[in-house]
């Protein structure tokens, strides 16, 4: 198991690499789906000040 | 005529807003599945490098992030060009989310390979090397594209100025991909892409090609998503996002 991980001494090479990636991914996925909502919310605060006027 | 009919059809915001919403589900689930059979293929079942021992591993993340670099600036030069001449929002609305995504798989090609190229080339980085130089140049691209639409207001003039950058910059890809053909470069040549077919053993290739598929559909996913919410803004004004953003009753 451990050896499996070690990697023959690159394993902190191919494991950061793999830990970035997963990072990138789920920023990239958050990013997404935050900005959707925000967008989504403005429109609505908008409409509704719109009518309050 | 019924082409166009369904093509005019699909460019329509709202019908795009949720036919999208229907499709990410099938690309994301898709996507982490191959990117979970490609992930453990590549770092547990694939036979180690006979040159570069283990630290081969790094190309099932490398590569598939450096092909998506490339993927999203087509994706986005070709989506701005068609907005250009045919006038259509929907394809701006692509080529302007596509940006921010082309540029996180370019950060992470770079760096991945940065982590690659220190235990096999024993550096980090080579000033002047062309592959690694128009790889970091399209990074450059992708920001000034994205600092270009924020500087203007208007969207309109936005898309217009964002779409002769992308389509300008788009020169840069053949170069890229050429480089280690062209010029003498520290990055090796090509693996999969190559006139005599992959230079590759099955056990390696399998999960390499299962994570280039499966970063494609989460690439496919966060583009649909990142369309669907600049589509909204766009739209803000009109009826459609109005009766979408507004619940059943609310007269507020």
């Amino acid at each position: 198991m451990t050896d499996a991980l070690a990697m023959g001494g690159y394993g902190v090479y191919v494991w950061s690499c793999f830990g970035l990636t997963l990072i990138v991914i789920i920023i990239c996925t958050v990013q997404a789906w935050r900005r959707h909502r925000t967008i989504f919310n403005n429109a609505r605060t908008q409409i509704r000040a719109m009518k309050s006027d | 005529m019924a082409i166009w009919n369904f093509l005019h059809k699909m460019a329509s915001p709202p019908h795009f807003y949720g036919l999208a919403a229907k499709i990410i589900p099938w690309f994301a689930v898709t996507g982490i599945a191959l990117f979970v059979y490609g992930a453990i293929g590549g770092l547990f079942y694939a036979p180690p490098d006979y040159q570069q021992g283990d630290a081969f591993r790094i190309i099932y993340v490398h590569v598939p992030a450096a092909y998506l670099s490339m993927l999203a600036y087509v994706v986005m030069a070709i989506a701005a060009g068609i907005g250009l001449i045919w006038r259509i929002k929907l394809s701006h609305a692509v080529a302007a989310s596509a940006a921010p995504l082309g540029a996180w798989f370019t950060f992470l090609a770079l760096v991945t390979g940065s982590i690659w190229g220190r235990p096999m080339w024993g550096t980090w980085w080579e000033w002047g090397d062309p592959r690694l130089t128009s790889e970091l140049i399209m990074l450059f691209l992708y920001f000034g594209y994205m600092a270009l639409r924020a500087a203007i207001d208007d969207t309109a003039k936005a898309d217009k100025a964002s779409a002769i950058l992308a389509m300008v910059g788009a020169v840069n890809i053949p170069i890229i991909h050429f480089s280690v053909e062209w010029w003498s470069s520290l990055h090796q040549g090509a693996t999969l892409v190559r006139a005599d077919g992959p230079a590759i053993e099955t056990t390696m290739l399998y999960p390499l090609l299962a994570m280039i598929f499966g970063f494609s559909f989460l690439f496919g996913a966060l583009l649909l998503q990142r369309v669907r919410a600049e589509v909204l803004f766009r739209e803000r004004r009109s009826r459609w996002v109005h009766d979408l953003v507004m619940p059943a009753g609310d007269t507020q």
